[in-house]
C-alpha cells in the first residue's frame, strides 16, 4: 500500500464521515422514537435543537464528500505513474476490484447528501415539520453508505500493490477487451453523442412539465439520473475522443489536466450539481401533498428545477462547443 | 390581542430542583396601550412576559397572538414572530459592548436583511428621535446610564414591532431617568405600540399612563 | 437570492467585527493554525518538488540499463557483451558506460565520477557538479588534485562547472575523460561499468528487456520507469512518514480548536444570548459563528501556505532539508522551480481546515442553542 498523504486524508476523511454520520443516526434514532411537536417539554426543545447539531453535521458531510470525490480523482492520477501500464486515473482505479466501486460510492453520498439537504431546507419551512419522520429515517439510510464507502476505499487502498500490472484506458476501452467499461467505449460516437441529446430532451421536456404543470416531479428525477449516466458513457465514448483529437483515448479523467485546458472543470460541476438539484425536486415532491408543505414545495421545486435546468443546458452547451471546435473528425465524412 | 389558556412553565423539568414558575395561568390581554405586570421577585412575571414575547415555549397550555396559536411553534418560527412583533428593552440595557451605538441599534435587523443604506438610514431616524444622533458612532459602552436605555429602546423599534416588552426597565436608572423613560413608554402608547412591562417599582405601576395592572403571585394572577 | 446573500454578508460583516473585537483570544488560534499549515505545506511542497525533479531528470536518462551480475553482487560489464547483444528490434542505440563512486576524505564526501557519451573533457580537464565546486571551493581554472586507486596523487583542471538546474542529481557530479577515469580507478580496458540501450517505444521496453535476460543470463535489466516508479514511492512515502509524525501536532491542533470553541467567555455567552434575544435564529448564530470559523480558517490557511511557499521556493527549505533530501552528505543547493498543485492544495486542505470544522462543529452549536430568555433571568 502506498503511503501518501493525499492517501491518508481521504481515509482519514471517509472515517470521520462515516462517524459523524453515526452520531447523527443515534440522534435521529431519538428524534424517531421522542419527536412530540405538541409537547412543550424540556426533552421536546432539547431535540428541536439537535435538528440543528443534525442538520451541520450533514451538510459537513456532504460538503467533504464533494472535496473527497475530487482529491480522490487527483490521488489516482498521480498514483498512476507508479503502475505499470497505468498512464492515468482509469489505470489506478483500475488496479483492484474496489476502485470503481469506492468512486461509485463516492458519487452516491454526494447525491444522498445532496438531496437530504434539500429535503431538510423545505421542511424547516413548514412550521409543523412534517417531515421529521421521514427525512431521519432517511438519513439512517445514508449512514450505511457511508460506512460503505470507507470501507470500501479502505480495500482500494489496501490493494493497491504497485508491482500488479493494470491496465490503463488504452487497454480497458480499447477494441480488444472485454468487460462493461470496453462495451461502453465502443459505443458509435454518433450513438452515444444522439443519446446525449436525447436524453438531455427528455430531461428538458420533464422539467419544464414540472415547472409548468407542479407535477411529474419523479419523473424529472428519474430522467436526470439517467441524463446523468448517459452523459458520463456519452463523455467517455465521444466527447473525450473530440477533446482529445484521437480516435482511441477515452479517459473521463484525463479532462481535468491542465493539458486538455481543463475543460473537465466546465463539464463535471455543472452536470453534478444539476443531477443533484433534479434528485432533490424528486425527493421532495414525494410529500407535495402534505397540506403545510404544498405551496412551499410547489415553489421552492419550480425554482430548484429551473436551476437544473439551467445547469444542464450549461453542461449539453459546453459538450456540444467540445465536439465542435475539436479538429477530429469522427462523424459525417467517414 | 393576546390570550392565554392554562400556560405553565417549569424549569429544571422532572430533576430535584424542579421549579414552577408560571402554573395554570388563564389572562386575556389588549395589545393597546400599556400593561404593567406586578410583583415580587420570583412571582413569574418574567417568565411570562418571556413566554408571550417568543422568547421561551409554555411547559403546557396556549397562548394566541391575533388568533394564531403561538405556543407549540418550533423555535425557528418563533423567532420569526418574535423579530416581528415585539421588540425587548432589558433590565441590564444588554448593550453589545465594542459595537458602536448604531451598530447595537441595526443587530436586530440582521437576519432580516434589508438593504444596508435603508437600514442605516432606519436606525439614524431612530436616533435622531431618541436625542441620540451624537452619539452614533459611540461605542455602546461609553454611554450614560439614560442613553444605554434609549439606545435599547431604539434597538427594539429597528423591525418596528407592534408590541414592546420591557423586563424591569428602571431598575438601573435613578428616578429622574426612570420618570423620562416612562414619557419617551408613554409617547410610544400614544403612537400606537402596545406596551408590556414587568415591575415591581411603584414609579411604573403607579404611573398615569398605565391602562391596566395585571398582578403575580407565585406563578398565579394574585 | 439577493435577500440571502444580503444575509450572509450581515452575518459575515458581524463575525468579523466580533473577530477584531477579541484579538487576543484570535491571536493564539490563529498563530498555532498557521504554523500547522506552514508545517504540512513546507513537506508537501518540498517532497513533491524533489520528486519532480528527479523525474526531470531522469527523463533524460536511457530507457533501460543492462548491468552485469556475478554471485548476485554487481560486477562490471566486458566490452565483448555489447557485441553479444547484436541488434536488438525497438532499440535505436547501445554503448557501455563508464562511471563509479569516489571517497574524498578531505571533506567527507561521496562523488560520482562519470565520462560522458557526448564531448567528455580533455585529458586531464574535468567537468565539476556544483556541490564539489562549493564542498573544495573550486573554480574554473582551478586545480582539483585526488588520491587515485593505487594512491598516486592526480591533479585535474576544472574546465567547467555543471549547470546548476539539475541540481539535486548533479550536485556531486565530477566529469571526466575515459582515459583518465580508467587511470584513476585503474580500471580494466576491456570493461565498462554497465551498458544502456535506448528503446524509443515505450511499449517494447519489456520485450526488449525480455530478450536481454534470455541473451545474457548474468545480466539484470533495469528500466528507467521501474526507477521512476521506486522514486515516486519513496518520496511519497516519505510524505506520508513525515504527516504521520505529525499528526501527533494535529491532533494537538484539534484539541486546542475545541477547547478555545469551547471555552466561551462569560462576554461571549452574553453576546450570543443577546442575538438571540433581540431576534437572531439559532441557524443565525451558527451561521454566524461558521463564517467566523470560515475567516480564520482562510487567513491561517493563505499565511501558512505563503509562509511554506516562500521557505521552500526561496529558502531552499532551510528548516527541515536534511531530514527529507537524502542520503548524500553534499546537500545540493536546491532550488526548485514554483508550482502550485491542486492534489497538494486539497489534502493540505482536508488535514487543517477539516479537523478545525469539525473540532469546532459541536461547540459552535452547544453556543448557538442558548436559551434566548437567558438575558431575562
Amino acid at each position: 500500500m502506498p503511503l501518501s498523504p493525499a492517501l491518508l486524508a481521504l481515509t482519514l476523511a471517509s472515517l470521520t464521515q462515516a462517524s459523524l454520520l453515526l452520531l447523527a443516526s443515534g440522534f435521529a434514532l431519538r428524534i424517531l422514537r421522542h419527536w412530540d411537536l405538541n409537547s412543550g417539554s424540556e426533552r421536546q426543545l432539547e431535540l428541536e435543537r439537535r435538528t440543528y447539531l443534525v442538520a451541520s453535521l450533514v451538510a459537513w458531510v456532504f460538503g467533504a464528500s464533494l472535496l473527497s470525490l475530487l482529491l480522490f480523482v487527483y490521488h489516482a492520477e498521480q498514483l498512476s505513474s507508479q503502475f505499470v501500464g497505468a498512464m492515468c486515473a482509469t489505470g489506478v482505479l483500475n488496479a483492484n476490484a474496489w476502485g470503481w466501486p469506492a468512486l461509485y460510492l463516492k458519487m452516491a453520498l454526494f447525491f444522498a447528501g445532496a438531496a437530504w439537504l434539500l429535503l431538510n431546507r423545505v421542511d424547516n419551512r413548514a412550521p409543523d415539520y412534517p417531515l421529521v419522520r421521514p427525512k431521519y429515517a432517511l438519513l439512517l439510510l445514508i449512514a450505511p453508505l457511508a460506512l460503505a464507502e470507507a470501507l470500501v476505499q479502505g480495500q482500494f487502498f489496501a490493494g493497491l500493490n504497485p508491482d500488479l500490472i493494470t491496465s490503463c484506458c488504452g487497454a480497458l476501452f480499447g477494441p480488444d477487451s472485454k468487460g462493461v467499461a470496453a462495451e461502453l467505449a465502443g459505443i458509435d460516437p454518433a450513438v452515444s453523442l444522439t443519446a446525449l441529446y436525447l436524453s438531455g430532451l427528455t430531461v428538458l421536456a420533464s422539467g419544464l412539465i414540472y415547472r409548468w404543470r407542479g407535477w411529474g416531479g419523479h419523473l424529472f428525477a428519474l430522467a436526470a439520473a439517467f441524463g446523468f449516466g448517459v452523459a458520463l458513457v456519452a463523455i467517455v465514448s465521444g466527447v473525450a475522443l473530440y477533446v482529445y483529437e484521437h480516435p482511441h483515448h477515452h479517459c473521463p479523467f484525463c479532462l481535468l489536466k491542465t493539458g486538455h485546458d481543463l475543460v473537465g472543470y466546465a463539464l463535471y460541476p455543472p452536470l453534478f450539481a444539476a443531477t443533484a438539484l433534479a434528485l432533490g425536486v424528486g425527493l421532495m415532491t414525494t410529500w407535495r401533498r402534505v397540506p403545510s408543505l404544498e405551496g412551499i414545495i410547489a415553489a421552492e421545486g419550480r425554482r430548484l428545477a429551473g436551476m437544473a435546468l439551467i445547469l444542464f443546458a450549461i453542461f449539453h452547451g459546453v459538450a456540444t462547443w467540445l465536439v465542435l471546435r475539436s479538429n477530429l473528425v469522427l462523424l459525417g465524412s467517414g | 390581542m393576546i390570550r392565554l389558556a392554562q400556560v405553565s412553565k417549569v424549569f429544571n423539568q422532572g430533576r430535584h430542583n424542579e421549579v414552577r414558575a408560571v402554573r395554570d395561568l388563564s389572562l386575556e390581554l389588549d395589545t393597546r396601550g400599556i400593561t404593567v405586570f406586578k410583583g415580587p421577585s420570583g412571582s413569574g412575571k418574567t417568565s411570562l412576559l418571556a413566554m408571550i414575547g417568543c422568547l421561551s415555549r409554555p411547559t403546557s397550555g396556549r397562548i394566541h397572538l391575533e388568533g394564531r396559536l403561538i405556543s407549540n411553534l418550533p423555535e425557528r418560527f418563533m423567532t420569526a414572530v418574535r423579530r416581528d412583533t415585539f421588540g425587548f428593552i432589558f433590565q441590564r440595557f444588554n448593550l453589545i459592548r465594542g459595537l458602536t451605538v448604531l451598530e447595537n441599534v441595526m443587530l436586530p435587523a440582521y437576519p432580516l436583511a434589508p438593504a444596508p443604506s435603508t437600514l442605516r438610514d432606519r436606525a439614524l431616524d431612530l436616533l435622531r428621535q431618541f436625542h441620540l444622533a451624537e452619539r452614533a458612532n459611540n461605542q455602546a459602552e461609553w454611554l450614560s446610564g439614560g442613553e444605554a436605555q434609549r439606545t435599547a429602546i431604539c434597538r427594539a423599534l429597528i423591525n418596528r414591532p407592534r408590541i414592546l416588552i420591557a423586563d424591569e426597565p428602571t431598575a438601573n436608572l435613578d428616578s429622574q431617568l426612570s420618570r423620562e423613560l416612562l414619557a419617551l413608554i408613554g409617547d410610544l402608547a400614544d403612537q400606537g405600540k402596545g406596551v408590556l412591562i414587568s415591575s415591581h417599582d411603584p414609579l411604573v405601576f403607579d404611573h398615569a399612563r398605565v391602562s391596566r395592572v395585571v398582578e403575580l403571585r407565585d406563578g398565579r394572577l394574585a | 437570492m439577493r435577500a440571502l446573500l444580503r444575509r450572509q454578508r450581515y452575518l459575515l460583516d458581524y463575525s468579523l467585527s466580533s473577530l477584531a473585537r477579541r484579538p487576543g483570544k484570535h491571536l493564539a488560534l490563529l498563530l498555532v493554525y498557521t504554523l500547522i499549515v506552514f508545517l504540512l505545506a513546507s513537506t508537501l511542497l518540498f517532497t513533491q518538488s524533489l520528486r519532480r525533479e528527479a523525474a526531470l531528470v531522469l527523463a533524460e536518462s536511457p530507457e533501460l540499463i543492462v548491468q552485469r551480475l556475478l554471485a548476485g553482487r554487481h560486477e562490471l560489464m566486458p566490452a565483448d557483451y555489447l557485441h553479444r547483444l547484436g541488434r536488438l528490434r525497438g532499440v535505436s542505440e547501445s554503448y557501455g558506460r563508464l562511471w563509479g563512486y569516489f571517497y574524498d576524505p578531505a571533506v567527507k564526501a561521496n562523488y560520482t565520477l562519470l565520462v560522458p557519451r557526448q564531448d567528455p573533457p580533455a585529458p586531464g580537464d574535468v567537468i565539476l557538479g556544483t556541490g564539489v565546486a562549493r564542498a573544495r571551493g573550486l573554480g574554473v581554472g582551478d586545480y582539483l588534485s585526488l588520491r587515485s586507486a593505487r594512491g598516486e596523487p592526480f591533479s585535474f583542471k576544472v574546465a567547467a562547472l555543471l549547470e546548476a538546474d539539475t541540481e539535486l542529481v548533479a550536485s556531486d557530479l565530477i566529469l571526466l575523460g575515459p582515459e583518465d577515469f580508467r587511470r584513476f580507478f585503474a580500471f580494466p580496458a576491456d570493461r565498462y561499468t554497465d551498458i544502456v540501450l535506448r528503446v524509443p517505444n515505450p511499449s517494447e521496453v519489456r520485450k526488449v528487456a525480455e530478450k536481454i535476460a534470455l541473451a545474457l543470463p548474468d545480466t539484470r535489466p533495469i528500466l528507467r520507469e521501474e526507477i521512476l516508479r521506486t522514486y515516486d514511492a519513496l518520496f511519497g512515502w516519505r510524505q506520508g512518514v513525515v504527516i504521520v509524525l505529525l499528526t501527533g501536532a494535529l491532533l494537538a491542533f484539534v484539541i486546542f480548536a475545541f477547547d478555545r470553541a469551547a471555552g466561551l467567555s462569560a462576554e461571549e455567552r452574553r453576546e450570543i444570548g443577546i442575538l438571540k434575544a433581540i431576534g437572531w435564529e439559532t441557524g443565525d448564530v451558527l451561521r454566524m459563528k461558521f463564517w467566523e470559523g470560515a475567516a480564520l480558517s482562510l487567513t491561517a490557511f493563505l499565511a501558512g501556505y505563503l509562509l511554506a511557499y516562500v521557505h521552500v521556493f526561496f529558502f531552499a527549505a532551510t528548516l527541515f532539508a536534511p531530514v527529507l533530501k537524502g542520503w548524500a552528505v553534499l546537500y545540493p543547493d536546491f532550488s526548485p522551480l514554483p508550482f502550485v498543485d491542486g492534489l497538494q492544495v486539497a489534502t493540505l486542505f482536508f488535514f487543517t481546515v477539516f479537523p478545525y470544522t469539525v473540532a469546532t462543529i459541536v461547540p459552535i452549536w452547544r453556543a448557538a442553542i442558548t436559551d434566548p430568555d437567558q438575558v431575562m433571568r
